[in-house]
């Protein structure tokens, strides 16, 4: 689908660089002609959304790093002195933190558009795959970066969640101490975390080309779930349609964003993680930031901790298996009826979830949270295999034009020339 | 036909929103409920009445704080609470910021100058008293936290620095979610300012060791701090009242500007940021708007 025939370089020195190196070409045919379906939602803006996030998250993560001291003593105060001293350090500081949770907002939505509209099914398996590993990834992050600021909730979360690893039979307590770089969590482990969340955002970078290669090799998925079948008839020109519908997603987040920015900076946070790490007092309450706390009650809902991380790693690991245990022929859940209503069964499952791993683990909030994580496997193992097969799905247009255009057939011709126009001014 | 569709923004926003933004305020500082019928001593501990919701001048979007109020404020923290909590993060000069008490330099100048600073070592190798500058930060009574305790019971009182950050109540559901829209985020003046005044008769039935004092807003009641307002024990020159419950509430104001000083630069620069987005975000749609237009008028032609 993406090719760079189409371009060519205006100027003589444009042809004699793109001769020896094509990266304009490149860039033209993955940003500009590359052909689009015409009938993209909102929705979809969030992939553009996800870009921008992980540019902003690295452009403000290099410059608190150049005022941030990665020692056990001074982190907490190199924070403040961030937020106090440093020109606009307060605003790059709430860029960052608020930032981290608007990126895993707008990852879950990329993540759920592509389970409703059936995202993951082939060919886009490895499509989806890249995905899963940015998300991994993206979650390591997160997790090492709110540790850096060396509060309460930093320490105890990093001391709560490597303790995981021991769960591990045998060498779980040797891998501990390797991970913590000592017997508790201290200097060494605040000195690698730092170095690792410098680390990690640019291997989710490395990630994301993939993932954006892969994209541009099969294609966009569309709300029809309908491959396109007609260039012409069935696509626009990303630039400037995509280009310009992404911008006005991307404006409408940014408001969200700002608003908590400018207006709610510490809403999303912890207030005990504006105490210092204290190693001798554990705080009343160790929660999780919000995005894992779903995960977070997985790993809590069940009483072997062994079994838990299991079940906290795999409710995770399961995504990457979606496009083999979906086994509806239908992509879209626009037309599967009966999907759709789990569907969104799902999302108040995890949203329920993300509720009780912010409660105690004691009394009913034990009980829910075990009938929620049965339910969230269940989904994928059960729910998804066997709705495939006994669903009958609505009648599927016969293209992404028809689909979208009204008068059918000769529509189509019409929506063609539509779609034709664009190029002839590219 | 496609519910993602159908429900659009408003399906999204509920379930990101409540995914999101949900779970975590719950998250924050909460008691947890009593599973097991509980013993009316350990009923007594675990209820907390809600702090009183004050007017701050420095809520929501257009807040800005109240100048002499941060006067009154430093006064109340000077003479009362810098007697045992450090407040290491400031300097004496962020007392004549903008956006703060905002007292003149020279004011600042003199302030410094009547507290004695720890410096050195000097040529000789040996450290040395001297007075105070604006660039030095706010000295402690104390060496360390180990003389503080000793000297105060026991008990350490915490760094003021970012106090009004680390403080909360739990606001519970669906209060949170109407917090994103209010923008209520002085749960923690409101705790502290609530906690100033919490000092009451010790119930019936509840024992408390020695150097414990019962306030009613204090997590498990039994708090280390001896009540350190009364009536009439800071002079105020302004008129204002010389009242516990003025006292309370101008350090809570104070402790909140201490705790973040570009509080009001924050929110000056959110204005103008909401404001150009808002106006470019209509225009972005209408300029999406036309450039698609070729594509739709073509299709319903």
């Amino acid at each position: 689908m993406s090719s760079n025939a189409t371009y060519i370089p205006k100027s003589a020195l444009g042809r004699w660089f793109e001769s020896r190196l094509p990266v304009m070409g490149l860039i033209h045919s993955s940003f500009i002609d590359y052909p689009t379906p015409r009938n993209l939602n909102y929705w979809w803006t969030f992939g553009g959304i996800l870009s921008f996030m992980l540019g902003a998250q690295i452009l403000t993560g290099i410059v608190l790093a150049m005022h941030y001291t990665p020692e056990t003593s001074l982190a907490f105060g190199s924070i403040e002195h961030i937020m106090r001293d440093v020109n606009y350090g307060w605003l790059i500081r709430f860029l960052h933190s608020n930032g981290a949770s608007m990126f895993f907002i707008a990852v879950y939505i990329h993540i759920f558009r592509g389970m409703y509209y059936g995202s993951y099914k082939s060919p886009r398996e490895v499509l989806w795959i890249l995905g899963v590993i940015i998300l991994l990834l993206m979650m390591a992050t997160a997790f090492m970066g709110y540790v850096l600021p060396w509060g309460q909730m930093s320490f105890w979360g990093a001391k709560v969640i490597t303790s995981l690893f021991g769960a591990i039979p045998a060498i779980g307590q040797a891998i501990t101490t390797w991970l913590w770089g000592g017997y508790s969590v201290d200097d060494p482990t605040l000195n690698r975390f730092f170095s690792l969340h410098y680390l990690l955002p640019f291997m989710i970078a490395g990630v994301v080309v993939l993932h954006v290669w892969a994209l541009h090799v099969v294609g966009q998925n569309n709300p029809t779930g309908i491959e396109v079948k007609n260039i012409d008839k069935d696509t626009v020109r990303f630039t400037p349609y995509a280009t310009a519908k992404d911008a006005v997603g991307l404006a409408c987040f940014l408001i969200f964003y700002m608003w908590f920015v400018f207006y709610i900076p510490d809403f999303l946070g912890h207030a005990d993680n504006y105490v210092e790490a204290n190693p001798l007092q554990t705080p009343p309450h160790i929660v999780p930031e919000w995005y894992f706390l779903p995960f977070y009650a997985i790993l809590r809902a069940i009483p072997s901790k062994l079994l838990g991380v299991v079940a906290l790693f795999g409710s995770i690991a399961v995504l990457a298996f979606l496009p083999w245990l979906d086994t509806s022929l239908v992509r879209s859940g626009r037309f599967r009826p009966v999907f759709r209503v789990f569907f969104w069964v799902f999302v108040a499952v995890a949203v329920g979830l993300g509720y009780l791993g912010s409660k105690p683990p004691e009394g009913g909030y034990v009980i829910a949270a075990r009938l929620l994580t049965v339910y969230y496997f269940a989904h994928f193992f059960i729910i998804l295999p066997i709705v495939g097969w006994l669903e009958t799905p609505l009648p599927i247009p016969a293209s992404i034009a028809e689909a979208v255009l009204p008068q059918g057939g000769s529509a189509a011709t019409i929506g063609g020339r539509a779609a034709a126009e664009p190029s002839t001014k590219g | 036909m496609d519910s993602m569709r159908k429900w659009g923004l408003g399906a999204a926003l509920a379930a990101v929103g409540v995914l999101s933004v949900a779970s975590i305020a719950f998250a924050q500082n909460e008691k947890p409920p009593a599973p097991q019928p509980a013993t009316a001593s350990q009923k007594a501990e675990e209820e907390n009445p809600e702090p009183p919701r004050q007017s701050w001048s420095f809520a929501g979007p257009l807040g800005v704080f109240d100048q002499g109020q941060l006067q009154r404020g430093y006064k109340v923290y000077r003479e009362v609470c810098s007697n045992c909590h450090s407040m290491q993060m400031l300097s004496f000069r962020n007392l004549a910021d903008p956006g703060g008490p905002h007292f003149s330099e020279a004011q600042v100048k003199a302030l410094a100058a009547s507290f004695q600073i720890k410096d050195g070592p000097n040529d000789a190798g040996e450290m040395f008293d001297r007075p105070g500058r604006p660039s030095d930060k706010f000295p402690w009574n104390f060496a360390n936290a180990q003389a503080a305790r000793a000297a105060l019971g026991g008990a350490l009182p915490p760094d003021m620095s970012v106090l009004a950050k680390a403080r909360t109540y739990e606001r519970g559901v669906p209060w949170f979610i109407f917090d994103i829209f209010t923008q209520y985020q002085e749960e923690g003046v409101d705790y502290i300012s609530a906690l100033l005044n919490g000092y009451t008769q010790t119930p019936a039935g509840v024992t408390l060791a020695p150097g414990q004092y019962y306030n009613v807003y204090f997590p498990g009641h039994k708090i280390g701090m001896p009540p350190p307002l009364s009536d009439g024990q800071v002079a105020y020159t302004d008129g204002a009242p010389a009242t516990v419950q003025q006292y309370s509430r101008d350090v809570s104001a104070f402790l909140m500007w201490a705790a973040e000083p570009k509080f009001e630069e924050r929110k000056a620069l959110g204005l103008r940021v909401m404001i150009f987005l808002v106006v470019f975000a209509v225009l972005l749609y209408f300029t999406k708007r036309r450039i698609w237009a070729r594509v739709h008028e073509d299709a319903h032609a």
